[in-house]
């Protein structure tokens, strides 16, 4: 009889810790994180197409190319798995390479802007289109990442789910931080209608 | 629970506060203007259009105009539009939205899900390149807002989507369950609430018919209607003395639900629960 209401009261002390919210939650964020990595991706897509474009143009400025190539290394080197956004540092490095690529693809589009000739093909403006939309579902997904992982980490913090979190080894997981947010998450400027460049 | 969400609430008030953006206008009509650019003849004649292309289609489309999205990005402003109109079906996402901020000249299509294959970025700048902002520059508002709708929705019919429905379809939550749930809890209650006083005696034997019938009503529909389960599944198996029937229980039942609510059909139109992922283009003029 008692073995009965103990296991009724566990039950119920159980959901009461969150349990169920920390189930439905984790998947929320690991949904949010696949979106991220799928637009990253969609970015990555894009880049082979991007070079040879911009490779055609003559005497294109060599620096920029190398470093959209040495950019596209270093993501290239990082697993974008699952299980990242529960590693810190790699999902540091992960954040760092990706925004190196960023930088890198908003400096070459600022410098095709002294080549008219390319500029003004189909390929090119297309390309650019794609690519903004692209940095635009990034910013989106990383965004809805940021809110999923908030909730997620305020329930493992917060009395008393924390404990719950405490006894199963759920821990907060990795998010952008907000001077890299400022910085990348704000989708560069690619549209190039009026004059731009500043650099 | 509560106190999380009433936290995650204070939260998102704080985060709101610190940055003035500009707030998301309700959604009451398909076409808004906060400018006052657009007659109310210009736009009745733009409403007019999209309602035909949603009744004929299921597709939702909505247009706002307002002075400016400062100092946010346009990109930003027509996301979290986006996501509070919930404009297109829910589940097949071929909502479209245009965002025009008219101080700013810059105007963003966003995109749904379902519709990216039919309106690609290019394409959702082509748009605007070629209809909306030549328009604009001759301060033709109201000409480009209908020459971009009408493109949009021709390319929209190009997408197969499911048939618009007869009524509106609203999306089904667990709460629709609760007749169901009532059933069984009754049934329960009367059942394990005659059997488990007889094991307990009736005080703990009550108790533990509220607390099952708490703890599923608690998983199906959330903490506060599992508690007042717990409490009226109590009450009833508590007064439900002897294998007769109890007098109290359908009398008490019904006030426990109150706390849902469920979507209010009002005479304005409203999104239909369509996701947006940051799809489209942005132009200026």
């Amino acid at each position: 009889m008692y073995k009965f209401m103990l296991s009724l009261i566990a039950a119920v002390s159980l959901s009461g810790c969150g349990y169920n919210d920390f189930q439905r939650q984790d998947e929320a964020v690991k949904a949010a994180w696949s979106e991220v990595i799928n637009n990253y991706q969609r970015r990555a897509d894009l880049i082979p197409n991007l070079v040879a474009t911009v490779q055609g143009a003559a005497d294109f400025e060599k620096g920029t190319l190398v470093e959209i190539a040495n950019a596209r290394a270093s993501v290239s080197s990082i697993k974008a798995t699952p299980e990242l956004i529960n590693d810190p540092e790699a999902f540091a490095k992960f954040q760092a390479a990706q925004s190196q690529m960023t930088s890198a693809l908003s400096r070459l589009l600022a410098v095709a802007e002294s080549y008219p000739t390319l500029t003004a093909t189909k390929e090119f403006g297309e390309l650019r289109v794609e690519l903004a939309g692209a940095e635009n579902r990034i910013a989106v997904a990383r965004g809805r990442y940021i809110k999923a992982v908030e909730s997620y980490n305020v329930l493992a913090r917060e009395f008393p789910t924390n404990l719950t979190a405490m006894v199963f080894g759920y821990k907060t997981k990795a998010n952008f931080t907000v001077e890299n947010e400022k910085a990348i998450a704000v989708p560069p400027k690619v549209d190039f209608s009026k004059p731009a460049a500043k650099k | 629970m509560r106190l999380f969400s009433a936290a995650l609430l204070v939260f998102s008030l704080l985060s709101g506060a610190a940055r003035a953006d500009v707030p998301v206008p309700p959604v009451k009509a398909r076409v808004t203007d906060l400018t006052g650019t657009l007659s109310a003849q210009q736009k009745s004649e733009l409403e007019a259009r999209v309602a035909a292309y949603e009744s004929r289609r299921g597709s939702q489309l909505a247009v706002l105009m307002l002075p400016s999205t400062k100092p946010e990005e346009i990109e930003q402003y027509s996301i979290r539009v986006a996501e509070a109109w919930k404009i297109g079906r829910k589940g097949v996402d071929d909502g479209l939205l245009l965002v025009i901020a008219k101080n700013d000249r810059r105007l963003r299509i966003e995109v749904g899900y379902g519709l990216e294959g039919v309106i690609p970025d290019a394409m959702a700048r082509r748009v605007i390149d070629e209809r909306i902002t030549p328009r604009f520059r001759d301060g033709d508002f109201y000409g480009g807002v209908r020459d971009g709708v009408d493109q949009l929705i021709r390319l929209a019919e190009g997408e197969k989507l499911p048939p618009p429905a007869q009524a509106a379809t609203s999306a089904r939550s667990s709460l629709d369950d609760w007749p169901h749930f009532l059933f069984i809890g009754i049934v329960f209650v009367a059942i394990a609430g005659t059997f488990l006083k007889a094991m307990f005696g009736r005080v703990p034997g009550s108790l533990a018919t509220g607390a099952g019938v708490g703890l599923v009503a608690w998983f199906t529909f959330g903490f506060a209607i599992g508690v007042a389960a717990l409490v009226i599944g109590f009450l009833l198996a508590f007064l439900n003395t002897g294998a007769g029937r109890g007098g109290g229980w359908s009398s008490g039942s019904g006030g426990s639900w109150g706390g849902s609510s469920s979507g209010g059909s009002s005479s304005s139109w409203s999104g239909g629960g369509g996701s947006f992922g940051g799809g489209g283009s942005s132009g200026s003029w």
